[in-house]
């Protein structure tokens, strides 16, 4: 295994302009054009963005399992503890995932085998990559089940997938996502399908147990709000570039993207009750036909001339923060 | 304030629950409806929130009379909804409309945007003469913000905002009085879903429309509603305006619902009130006695058990359902 000290809040995990294409009967789709983020141990990324900005095909090019074809890896790195995974041969891929790294997703009741017990699903990994007994590893099951505080664990152990609900459904996940002790949690939209009051049940319990084992914590998702609550650092995506990145409280006092800025103004706050909501113009970009420049120019309010044909570099901001946009500086500045 | 255009009065809905193939015989109901009264007044929009299995969505298909209440009464203008037929149901009919939350699967794939939206004068046809049809579909998709020359286009051709919008442009069609919007922007983007509620908003200026805006992301429904009730298996726990609900909520389940929601800002984190729910809705089939929510709530006494409390005014200006409603202001912020 390759282990990383988490005890120090080491660098867990290190992307680097990483270039993904689908290439579709249509046409190809560049999916991600030079995606970097890292994650340290023991804290919370949010990688914010819309339906197609390519924030989950980056964790599936992380956890080695994206669709080839039609997906395709095109250039770039992803360091993970000193080595390069898109080096690696599928078989130390396959030992990484799950010791290493795991990752849960946002339909639980999918993700999970309907035929066999939820105990069975936990127990499985244990057995074969811990060589546990069947005994012994469904004694380690109700644990975990326990640890993510589902009721009555020693019952529901034997219990299939229908019989949980939406909520309980994902505490399994979790608690199957942390049977091998991984130091990297990919969490995608976690709590996206489930009701408000079990969303903050299950948004807490990923923050404790991250707290607890010094995980490194990736949250996908696109809700504004999930991410202001527990996220150190956020990366926001668009077309899949990143086209900012702040620590939390940062981002929120002052966006410094108009993309960010854009997306703060069109959530519904409920301790501001307005009449009309600001919105962002037009649609995303159709990723087989990236607009010249800065992909998001055409729905931009402060477009000009550069950003019509110069895609912008990441601007240092200073404090970690970067953002690509022409005009970075001016809107930090700006009121 | 103006006139009730739509007056509710226990509204039930139970569904059975059958066993056996041959000989089928009920062995229980699912209360998805259990009681619910309400009163949406001309031009205002009155939200409705709950979580999912509340019964939200099984009142908006009971209001729009397609699926018949197993009690309960519902007058549209005065007259008794339920017991229309013949020319008065066509005409209640064209006065109340839906829009629904899954723009992929409520548009027919094989139809053009003309086709779909053309349909309800197929119908209807003494709204837009044949001749004048085609015109009037343009108009609408204007209305809507879509391209009038995209006519002959199919579903698939359009992003899923864009169909929402399509949705809309089909439930204007014949001019409706009330529109039942059942989840219209969930299945939105953000930066999307406030283009059609803003959309949404223009429209009701516009056309006088009532709304009864059904939906589960409290933000949403404070921003389009004028008043707000929230649901909770199948029972309206608490009614008022956004300003008491949002601010003065007396129901321990209204409180909890209003502290999970994250603001979408770091600085009030850990700084603002949380009340954590414990455990799932129970079932509708088989739901608590006396108050619903008391296997949930922090307050529940032996009183909750045997008796249900009433939708009655407390303390305050709105009616609460709860034995010891009491307000409690700052959850928000």
């Amino acid at each position: 295994m390759s282990e990383v000290d988490v005890t120090t809040g080491g660098r867990l995990l290190d992307v680097e302009d990483l270039h993904v294409e689908f290439r579709t009967r249509d046409g190809v789709a560049k999916v991600l054009n030079g995606v970097s983020y890292h994650v340290d141990a023991g804290e919370t990324l949010a990688v914010l963005g819309e339906s197609g900005s390519g924030k989950s095909v980056t964790a599936q090019t992380v956890m080695g399992i994206l669709d080839t074809p039609p997906g395709h890896v095109t250039g770039g790195r992803i360091r993970y503890g000193g080595e390069d995974l898109l080096q690696a041969t599928e078989e130390r891929r396959r030992l990484l995932r799950g010791d290493s790294m795991a990752m849960i997703f946002q339909d639980a009741l999918s993700a999970l085998n309907p035929v066999y017990t939820v105990g069975f699903q936990i127990a499985e990994q244990l057995r074969t990559r811990r060589g546990m007994s069947r005994k012994d590893a469904t004694a380690r099951a109700v644990e975990l089940l326990d640890m993510v505080k589902i009721p009555n664990a020693k019952q529901r152990v034997k219990e299939f997938p229908h019989q949980f609900s939406g909520g309980m459904r994902q505490r399994a996940m979790i608690a199957m996502s942390l049977a091998l002790d991984p130091q990297l949690l990919i969490a995608d939209e976690p709590t996206t399908a489930l009701d408000v009051t079990v969303q903050a049940q299950i948004m807490d319990l990923l923050d404790e147990l991250r707290r607890e084992r010094g995980m490194g914590l990736i949250l996908i998702t696109h809700d504004l709000g999930v991410v202001a609550e527990v996220a150190d650092r956020i990366v926001v995506m668009y077309a899949g570039r990143i086209v900012e990145s702040a620590d939390a409280h940062g981002l929120y006092a002052r966006p410094g993207h108009p993309y960010t800025e854009g997306l703060m103004r069109s959530i519904p706050r409920l301790d501001l009750a307005g009449q009309d909501l600001a919105t962002i113009e037009g649609l995303p970009p159709n990723l087989m036909r990236i607009p010249s420049g800065c992909p998001f120019h055409p729905r931009c309010p402060r477009a000009a001339d550069p950003c019509r044909d110069t895609v912008p570099e990441q601007h240092d901001l200073g404090a970690g923060r970067t953002s690509a946009c022409h005009f970075a500086e001016e809107l930090i500045k700006s009121e | 304030m103006s006139e009730p255009i739509l007056q509710v009065r226990d509204l039930v809905k139970h569904f059975p629950i059958t066993r056996g193939v041959l000989f089928q015989r009920t062995i229980g109901h699912v209360r998805a409806v259990d009681g619910v009264s309400f009163d949406l007044n001309k031009g205002e929009t009155l939200g409705i929130v709950g979580e999912s299995g509340c019964g939200k969505s099984t009142l908006a298909q009971v209001l729009m009379r397609l699926e018949k209440p197993t009690s309960g009464s519902a007058t549209f203008e005065g007259r008794d909804m339920f017991a229309m037929k013949g020319p008065e149901l066509r005409k209640l009919r064209r006065d109340m409309q839906i829009v629904l939350q899954d723009p992929y699967t409520s548009l027919n794939p094989r139809r053009t945007v003309g086709d779909i939206v053309g349909e309800p004068f197929e119908i209807h046809p003494e709204v837009a003469p044949k001749g004048e049809r085609r015109r009037r579909v343009q108009e609408l998709l204007d209305v809507v913000g879509l391209n009038p020359e995209h006519i002959h286009r199919y579903p698939h051709q359009f992003s899923g905002g864009q169909r929402q919008r399509i949705g809309i442009a089909r439930a204007l069609a014949l001019k409706p009085k009330v529109i039942v919007c059942d989840e219209p922007v969930s299945a939105l983007d953000v930066s999307i879903q406030a283009q059609v509620m803003n959309l949404l908003g223009e429209l009701q200026q516009e056309f006088g429309l009532s709304y009864v805006f059904i939906a589960h992301d409290l933000g949403v429904v404070r921003h389009l509603s004028d008043r707000v009730g929230v649901m909770y298996l199948g029972r309206m726990v608490e009614v008022g305006t956004g300003e008491q609900i949002y601010q003065h909520p007396q129901h321990p389940y209204t409180q909890a619902l209003l502290s999970s929601v994250p603001v979408p800002d770091p600085a009030l984190r850990g700084k603002r009130e949380v009340i954590r729910l414990s455990g799932d809705v129970p079932s509708p089939a088989d739901p608590p006695s006396g108050c619903r929510f008391r296997t949930r709530c922090w307050k529940a006494q032996d009183r909750c058990a045997e008796e249900a409390p009433a939708l009655e005014v407390r303390l305050g200006e709105h009616p609460a359902a709860c034995h010891f409603a009491e307000e409690r202001p700052q959850l928000l912020a």
